[in-house]
């Protein structure tokens, strides 16, 4: 809602790509508030939305997803971000609606994103069929292990210009002129990997409705952690197998995850593994027998593993591999972001900006905390089975 | 008589390819070990039943090939006309875009009744091809959403039309530890459809075909095309023809009519496995000689102890006259279990094959009591060599084998079912809790119809 960014895109080097017809522009931006962006924004610009969505459509043969990628914590990208997903569901509901959220890091300098955030959730959790959230931190710990990794010559050690999680354009040594770049790098790889096995050919294919077929086990539930490895490769030409085995361990780490979380202390309800380039079936087997015993796995899905094999690896990459893990290691997020709304909320401070926008009550506020509750309270119930034993449910009995 | 295949989603096409890639080159194979004439009998056999001609002399597989998406059909149509031997029919293939996300309910009540009609036409083009129809040749996995649902669908749909022909589905029984999170659902209401509408369910596990592979042939990095080869040169060692009688030299004409007469005695009884030896690469094969009492001796045991290789059998296990309980009767989980069978059929291809003695097999404490052995077994032999095997042997068996892994899936899909998980994704496609009710009822009453033999 305000030009600056997006004319940058018009100038910069992918200008060829993006149709300028189907681009829309404000002036004055959203204030980084919600409530300007869903309500104000969102009425304002609906049926623009509305014809230039209808055109891409139509140019589609088979429609089978929309990709959403916004942040939480400001007023455009979260509150036209999240009306844009209502206005979805309504116009096209058999198509999936994929969500990539940047969530508000602990030093986030908007005061007002736990306020854009929480009401942001209620519709995420509403009309969402998968969200994949990401935060600042954790991509900016991925960048400085990376940075340490390259400049700490270790001998014998040199990484593959290209090869960077991060790397857009090659070279490893060019400081990026703007700090989100790198970042951003990651989050674009985590959806090319995403839509790699539906774009190339592969032993084992998988298609974005096998996702959320396969992830979301209960429509509250669809929050996927997910975590990218390899983030580089050294110039080596062989990749023995314990290298291979590195990488699977390193999905599960918690340095890997594309959010603060440990999935790996918490309970795992479901787990994709998509993998690129030279990984066959029996790499994969091995490793999943070999880190089955340290995961918890829901009672119910004690083998809830959904895998890929797609042949054709990344750029700079022989290898790599996509964990999607729907685990209740997102609580901890999701439970600080209640923290810090309720913190600004008692004070009832800056909210006369979101009130004064017609349509917009103090009960808007109280149903998205209680949705976010809700949310939380999910996760606890889950997270309460964690260390009951498995039993199993008595099975029908047939008369012989 | 012939048969047409029909190859669905990314297993069944990717298994097609390489079942007629196998029997081309097995029919193409030089050392035969017998007379030019009885080859060139042999390859016309084999011609007849797999493959039709085509102006210009290269064969055309008689298949059709349905996916709701395109890569793998592309993929398999440009592989088999890259070969330059053999080919699928240009028009024999129907695909769609967007696939069928793993959901059995999609496969089954969208993608089924929106294109039943195009995919009925495209087998009806194949059918009118063939002088005379043997029956249907039905490749899927069971853990996907096309393979399994849309399976279902069409198998149910080839009842309704082909009354008269019969179907064999060969599932694919998917690996333990998943690759889909949803499979044992899948699974489930596959079987619980396909015991209804098919006539015979071949099945092969993943787990067993994946350890042929690592220990038997060797293999380091497992690929499916590896798995997919030893599958396709299991099913080339039933499907390649035999003489009909004994002393015969004429090869059998209904392959599938007889299987069924041989091995389904029972519309509750349609499991069926193959168990093939000898397994191995071409570099142990070189350094191998056999005989056909070593053969048999170890497929006997193969058979009663449940292996499903001639590595790692369990010489224990004997057959219940020494008192040892079958794989029913004492509680599931137990080891040293008897393999009881209901029909056994071995098939025997190579050299000296009328000196193979199959005593082994008559033996009436393998199977149950309701059928005599003359009945039970069956024995079907050709002097020509398969593959690259001076002396193989194949067995089709109705037997308690799929017991364990049955009741597992059942056990598994029961569980996630109690807890509602996933339920959401099939009631949006039509199939309800009652639809999960009644499979769970079919199935647990096949387990204990085998639990009890």
């Amino acid at each position: 809602m305000e030009e600056g960014v997006v004319n940058e895109i018009l100038q910069g080097p992918l200008r060829d790509v993006f149709d300028s017809k189907q681009l829309i522009t404000d002036i004055s931006g959203s204030g980084n508030n919600w409530a300007v962006g869903h309500k104000v924004f969102g009425s304002l610009y609906q049926e623009q939305i509305l014809e230039k969505l209808r055109k891409s459509a139509e140019h589609c043969d088979c429609l089978q997803c929309f990709f959403i990628i916004h942040s939480m914590g400001g007023g455009t990208g979260s509150g036209l971000g999240t009306f844009l997903l209502k206005l979805l569901e309504d116009e096209f509901p058999e198509v999936y609606r994929f969500v990539t959220s940047v969530y508000p890091s602990g030093e986030d300098d908007v005061i007002t994103s736990p306020y854009n955030s929480i009401l942001a959730m209620k519709e995420l959790n509403e009309h969402a069929d998968c969200v994949l959230p990401i935060d600042n931190q954790s991509l900016f710990d991925i960048i400085s292990k990376i940075d340490l990794m390259v400049n700490s010559g270790k001998l014998g050690t040199t990484i593959k210009p290209k090869s960077l999680v991060t790397s857009s354009a090659g070279a490893v040594k060019k400081r990026h002129q703007k700090p989100f770049d790198a970042m951003n790098n990651i989050v674009a790889n985590l959806l090319l990997n995403l839509t790699s096995s539906a774009r190339f050919e592969g032993s084992l294919n998988m298609d974005l409705n096998e996702i959320s077929m396969n992830l979301v086990p209960f429509p509250q539930l669809h929050y996927l952690v997910s975590s990218l490895t390899p983030l580089y490769t050294l110039a080596d030409v062989n990749i023995p197998t314990r290298r291979l085995d590195q990488m699977f361990s390193d999905a599960f780490s918690k340095d890997h995850q594309l959010i603060r979380a440990d999935p790996k202390h918490s309970l795992y309800l479901a787990c994709a593994l998509m993998l690129r380039g030279n990984v066959q079936v029996s790499d994969l087997r091995r490793n999943i027998e070999r880190l089955k015993p340290s995961l918890q796995f829901v009672s119910w899905n004690q083998e809830g593993w959904k895998t890929s094999l797609c042949s054709v690896p990344p750029v700079g990459h022989s290898h790599s591999l996509l964990a999607l893990a729907n685990n209740t290691c997102v609580k901890p997020t999701f439970m600080e972001l209640k923290e810090r709304f309720m913190r600004l909320y008692k004070k009832k401070a800056h909210l006369h900006h979101y009130l004064q926008i017609e349509g917009m009550e103090e009960s808007s506020f109280m149903e998205a905390v209680s949705s976010l509750s809700g949310l939380i309270e999910e996760y606890n119930q889950l997270d309460a089975t964690k260390s009951m034993p498995v039993e199993d449910f008595p099975r029908l009995s047939i008369a012989v | 008589m012939s048969i047409v295949t029909v190859q669905l989603g990314q297993c069944g096409n990717q298994i097609g390819f390489e079942v007629f890639d196998a029997l081309y080159t097995d029919s193409h194979c030089p050392q035969g070990l017998c007379s030019k004439r009885e080859n060139e009998a042999y390859q016309a056999s084999c011609k007849e039943r797999f493959f039709s001609e085509e102006e210009n002399g290269v064969p055309v597989a008689r298949a059709v090939l349905v996916d709701m998406e395109p890569k793998v059909t592309n993929q398999t149509l440009s592989k088999a006309a890259q070969s330059g031997r053999w080919k699928y029919g240009q028009h024999s293939c129907f695909c769609q875009k967007q696939g069928s996300g793993n959901n059995w309910a999609y496969g089954y009540s969208v993608h089924g009744p929106r294109h039943e009609e195009s995919i009925m036409n495209l087998i009806q083009k194949e059918v009118e091809k063939c002088d005379s129809l043997s029956g249907f040749f039905i490749i899927m996995s069971m853990a996907g959403g096309t393979g399994s649902g849309l399976g279902a669908f069409v198998t149910q749909n080839l009842q309704d039309q082909y009354s008269n022909s019969l179907k064999m589905n060969q599932i694919i029984w998917p690996y333990g530890t998943g690759e889909v999170i949803v499979q044992n659902y899948n699974s489930i209401l596959t079987l619980s459809h396909l015991y209804r509408s098919s006539d015979a369910l071949l099945v092969h596990e993943n787990d067993a075909l994946h350890k042929i592979c690592a220990k038997l042939m060797n293999i380091k990095q497992i690929s499916f095309s590896d798995i997919n080869q030893v599958l396709a040169h299991q099913l080339g060692s039933v499907f390649q023809p035999t003489y009909s009688v004994e002393g015969s030299c004429h090869y059998r004409r209904n392959p599938l009519g007889d299987l069924m007469e041989n091995l389904v005695p029972h519309p509750e009884f349609k499991m069926l496995g193959i168990r093939n030896i000898p397994q191995m690469s071409e570099n142990s094969l070189a350094y191998s000689t056999f005989t056909w009492a070593g053969l048999l001796k170890h497929l006997r045991q193969m058979l009663i102890s449940n292996s499903k290789m001639e590595e790692g059998i369990d010489w224990q296990v004997r057959p219940p006259l020494s008192g040892l309980p079958t794989l029913g009767k004492a509680s599931l989980n137990r080891g040293l279990h008897f393999n009881m069978s209901i029909a056994n059929l071995v098939i025997l291809r190579g050299k000296d094959v009328h000196s193979a003695d199959l005593g082994g097999f008559k033996d009436s404490a393998l199977y149950t009591s309701w059928l005599e052995p003359i009945n039970a077994f069956n024995v079907w032999k050709t002097q020509r060599a398969f593959s690259k095997y001076e002396k193989s042997a194949a067995l089709v068996s109705n037997s308690q084998f799929l017991l364990k892994p049955l009741d597992t899936i059942v056990g598994k899909a029961w569980n996630m079912f109690a807890s509602k998980a996933y339920i959401h994704q099939y009631t949006k496609f039509g199939i309800e809790e009652e639809d999960f009710l009644d499979s769970f009822t079919l199935l647990e009453q096949v387990v204990a119809s085998y639990c009890n033999l």
